[in-house]
């Protein structure tokens, strides 16, 4: 298992290098001067020149890179333009608030998604089944934020349930944070339900036609028991894959979701850089969000391999 | 040789219809996959046929009638500008369409050759793939928000972005068929035959990944529909009046309680949409790459 663990952290290595040169590239990516398209057609030449010295545009291209590694490795991702805060702060600050509803429909995923799958699994074929997989289908099809606006119709402005925005801190008010977070948490996680629910679907079929299922049948073992202690562990082990994906997903989501429900999470913070052109958030951002999508892939591997020993030792790619 | 002359003198085998096109035949008894088939060909015809079937110009503004709701007059109703949402929603598919295909384009072209390159030549396999890694360590949406940020916002930079952001889901793809089929015995024959490189990827390699690929650029279609709405929503895809569904529902966005139908349609187009190519991409996987099967 440490071997195995040494060996996936060395190969994140030059991943994550990679992952910092590609957010250092999008800045190299703007077509003409981006300090101009930042200042705004109003700008004196000082102000644009204010702003190029400030990102260091008036710097060659080699040491632009070198400075941007050299405050990288101080944990330095700039300051904001507009802010005029560091980055590293204000991400770290907003953190929390993106996590807790990340993980609200982490859960929200985790539980329907499995649940359902495995209940249309155990009922193949009959009208549960194809009833739970025609809204898995239609779950996986919706676009998030189109639901998130059809969800406040229906239950803020029609029904008067549940805020239609707004975001309240989980450590003063728990229950507020529940109010607040369920309708963001709802449209984030919908498509990732759908998606858990059809893996888990077809890979317990697949486990429930093994030999060692018709073994615990066969004995007389009661439907609990083969479905809850033999069948599920080995569901689990494709569907902790996935969890890495569905992760990415959430996070992807956010930064619509979050704007539309105004919560200052980092997905709204990007959301309201990229129209102001506030560069160092938008390169600070991704490389943030996708460093932590890293870690956590890294230990969805970890926890992969502890499952199921054959990855350990087997496929050593 | 003689029964062999007797077999052509009595012309071409009688081959019974269904024996032909086989896939095919599987394809039509696929339920879902007609399902998805009927509801793709709707947008598909809507954007194809538009200019038939707009009447009145999408960028039209007529004060008077903003606001309208659907009905026998404006079929989806008018937006805040007494705009023609049918017009707007349709002219909205054929953009949708057109990018989505364009996404799909770069992403074969693109997809193949890396990822070809990756299965075949074992001494680039490890660099490409690292580098294919690292641009998968976005979340999709938050790689092409960049992307199109730095190039500024526009349908050419959405196709751009978006192709660039799933190319490397692709190239993996066709890299695993590639690994599988290098190893086969009429690849090893061809190459003990002195066939080149290029020929054994293009001639023996290369045809026989295609299954895998068709389902997964049928999957990419759906997705850079939804993606490119997403983009636009947030103001990063083609720029206003232009419609598209995305800026559609970002403007109706705020008229949502006197006026839901302004969001409400171009979404269902949407959904519809990406629902018809998620069922067309489930019903080719069933048919063509059995070992995948989700569904059964």
């Amino acid at each position: 298992m440490l071997r195995y663990v040494a060996h996936r952290l060395a190969a994140s290595i030059p991943v994550l290098f990679l992952v910092t040169l590609i957010s250092f590239s999008l800045m190299q990516l703007v077509p003409g001067d981006p300090a101009i398209l930042i200042a705004g057609l109003q700008a004196t030449p000082a102000e644009v020149e204010r702003i190029r010295h400030q990102l260091g545009l008036d710097q060659p291209f080699h040491v632009q890179l070198m400075s941007w590694y050299a405050h990288l490795l101080r944990g330095d991702l700039g300051s904001s333009l507009l802010l005029g805060r560091d980055v590293f702060e204000v991400l770290v600050e907003r953190l929390p608030v993106s996590f807790s509803i990340a993980l609200y429909a982490l859960v929200l995923t985790v539980t329907v998604g499995l649940l359902s799958g495995i209940v249309a699994a155990l009922r193949q074929n009959t009208l549960i089944d194809q009833l739970v997989m025609t809204v898995a289908l239609i779950g996986v099809s919706l676009p998030n934020f189109w639901l998130a606006l059809m969800l406040i119709v229906l239950f803020a402005v029609q029904l008067g349930w549940l805020p239609s925005g707004g975001y309240v801190d989980f450590r003063e008010d728990l229950w507020g944070w529940f109010r607040a977070a369920t309708l963001p948490a709802v449209s984030l996680a919908m498509l990732q339900m759908g998606l858990l629910a059809r893996i888990t679907r077809s890979t317990m079929l697949e486990v429930l036609r093994q030999d060692y299922i018709r073994t615990a049948r066969a004995k007389g073992l009661p439907q609990r028991l083969v479905v809850g202690k033999h069948a599920l562990k080995n569901v689990m082990i494709p569907v902790v894959t996935v969890l890495g994906i569905v992760l990415s997903l959430l996070l992807s989501g956010s930064v619509v979701i979050e704007t539309i429900f105004s919560i200052p999470g980092i997905g709204s913070l990007l959301g309201s850089s990229i129209l102001r052109r506030d560069y160092p958030v938008i390169q600070g951002g991704l490389l943030f969000v996708a460093t932590m999508l890293l870690l956590l892939n890294l230990l969805v591997d970890l926890v992969y391999a502890w499952l199921d020993p054959r990855i350990r030792y087997g496929r050593g790619e | 040789m003689a029964s062999e002359a007797l077999a052509n003198s009595l012309g071409p085998p009688a081959l019974p219809a269904r024996r032909r096109f086989p896939t095919l035949r599987r394809l039509l008894r696929h339920r879902m996959f007609l399902v998805g088939a009927f509801l793709f060909s709707i947008v598909l015809a809507a954007a194809l046929f538009a200019d038939l079937l707009i009447q009145v110009d999408p960028n039209r503004i007529s004060i008077r009638n903003k606001f309208r709701p659907p009905g026998t007059e404006w079929i989806f109703g008018t937006d805040n500008f007494g705009r023609s949402q049918w017009s707007r929603v349709i002219k909205g598919a054929q953009l949708s369409l057109a990018i989505g295909f364009g996404v799909v384009l770069l992403n074969a072209a693109f997809g193949t050759m890396l990822g070809a390159l990756a299965g075949y030549f074992r001494a680039l396999d490890n660099l490409l793939m690292r580098i294919m890694d690292a641009f998968m360590a976005f979340p999709v949406i938050l790689l092409a928000i960049g992307i199109t940020a730095a190039l500024g916002p526009g349908s050419i930079n959405a196709v751009i972005a978006l192709a660039a952001v799933y190319t490397p889901r692709t190239a993996r793809i066709v890299r695993a068929s590639v690994l599988v089929v290098r190893e086969q015995a009429y690849v090893e024959a061809a190459r003990a035959m002195g066939a080149s490189h290029a020929r054994i990827l293009l001639r023996h390699v290369l045809p026989n990944c295609t299954a895998p690929l068709i389902v997964q650029l049928t999957f990419i279609f759906a997705y850079s529909v939804l993606s490119e709405a997403v983009l636009s929503f947030l103001g990063l895809g083609a720029e206003p009046p232009t419609p598209t569904w995305g800026n559609i529902i970002a403007e109706g966005r705020l008229y949502i309680r006197e006026a839901p139908w302004i969001t409400l349609v171009p979404g269902l187009a949407l959904a519809m949409t990406v629902l018809g190519l998620n069922l067309l991409g489930d019903g080719l996987r069933d048919v063509l790459d059995p070992r995948l099967k989700v569904q059964q």
